[in-house]
């Protein structure tokens, strides 16, 4: 497919004139570009799903930072179980929940590597609890971005514990109660207690200003990490179409209306002087 | 002021047609096409020319398939006349 262009496909399938400014499409004036570092094969995700925005963020941050050779991930189990399919750069398998464990393997033995972990909210929040929080108690210098959509999504949207009160999910039929299912946990604002933590942030993925914002959160805690300040989290709350039964559209709105509100935006923590 | 233009570049083989880009356009420039890619996906198209190349639709797309180019074309600047009566 890739001998055909843009324009002969829309001159096969549409009868609609080509409003196509060859003078416009020039390499000088491109503003935006896929990132290199993405690799250019499609992606398993579901359609509108944030998985890939955020992968799309992240590359672009090691992109423009030129570090794809210095930088290390460690991929979760979960629906981005194959994010090393997509991101250019060194990746390790981690056990469910243990990429926090890998990846302060990695950072001890290769401490002038940038080091980062891509983990669910059913694997960072749920399974991964022990190893998330001792990471950050023991200082970790290691960048977690932490997927919130408050579902397991992997295995057909099951309740987590980070799915909100009321929300309907498969193993929750009548909606979350939090008298028997408990509340909802706010892993980011529990880790932002402990003294090794230097950086939490919470952004989402659904317009594009809040994608510049969580871009211009991921550059801040690579750069934390290069001064070697500490564990920092960078929370993205997104969506997940499939199994809240919503078009991306709807599910979009869902994030703005019941999961903004219930998991503000904005920086939980900073390190002292920034 | 100069005369911004933009184009866009959908790579619709890649495009799942979740429909985010729409909202994200300040401009409306981006639709859903009538006819589907070999995937089965309804694509977005550009149906009108205004865009500007903000590119705020290709940083909520997440497959990362809209390429945006921007020109700022200073030619064609409006130019005032004054007329002086002699």
């Amino acid at each position: 497919m890739s001998e055909r262009t843009y324009v002969d496909i829309e001159a096969e399938l549409t009868d609609q004139p080509i409003n196509f400014d060859e003078d416009i499409c020039l390499a000088e004036n491109v503003v935006y570009v896929k990132p290199q570092t993405l690799i250019d094969i499609p992606m398993h995700y579901c359609p509108g799903c944030g998985h890939s925005t955020a992968h799309k963020i992240l590359m672009e941050v090691v992109d423009e930072m030129g570090i794809q050779e210095e930088i290390i991930g460690v991929a979760p189990v979960g629906c981005s179980v194959f994010a090393y399919h997509y991101m250019n750069v060194d990746m390790q398998e981690a056990a469910h929940g243990r990429a926090c464990a890998v990846a302060t393997g990695i950072k001890r033995i290769m401490p002038e590597k940038y080091v980062f972990t891509y983990q669910g909210d059913g694997d960072l929040a749920a399974i991964g609890t022990a190893e998330t929080v001792h990471a950050a108690n023991r200082g970790e210098n290691i960048l977690v971005v932490f997927i919130n959509n408050g579902i397991y999504g992997m295995t057909s949207g099951q309740m987590a514990p980070t799915t909100l009160p009321g929300m309907v999910t498969t193993t929750s039929p009548y909606g979350r109660d939090v008298k028997t299912q408990g509340h909802p946990l706010y892993i980011s604002n529990l880790l932002a207690n402990l003294p090794g933590v230097a950086y939490v942030s919470r952004h989402s993925v659904h317009t594009p200003n809040n994608v510049r914002k969580a871009k211009k959160s991921l550059a801040k805690a690579l750069e934390y990490q290069k001064q070697g300040l500490g564990f920092c989290l960078v929370e993205i709350v997104t969506n997940c179409p499939s199994n809240w039964k919503m078009t991306p559209k709807q599910s979009n709105q869902f994030v703005e209306e019941k999961m903004i509100p219930f998991y503000p935006l904005g920086d939980i923590k900073v390190p002292e002087g920034k | 002021m100069a005369k911004v233009m933009g184009e866009i570049i959908i790579d619709i083989e890649r495009c799942k047609g979740c429909e985010l880009c729409f909202d994200a356009c300040p401009k409306e420039a981006i639709q859903l096409s009538d006819t589907i890619n070999s995937k089965g996906y309804q694509f977005a198209i550009k149906v009108n020319d205004l865009c500007n190349g903000c590119a705020s639709c290709a940083l909520v797309c997440p497959d990362a398939v809209i390429t945006v180019y921007r020109k700022v074309d200073k030619a064609k600047r409006p130019v005032k006349v004054i007329e002086i009566e002699d």
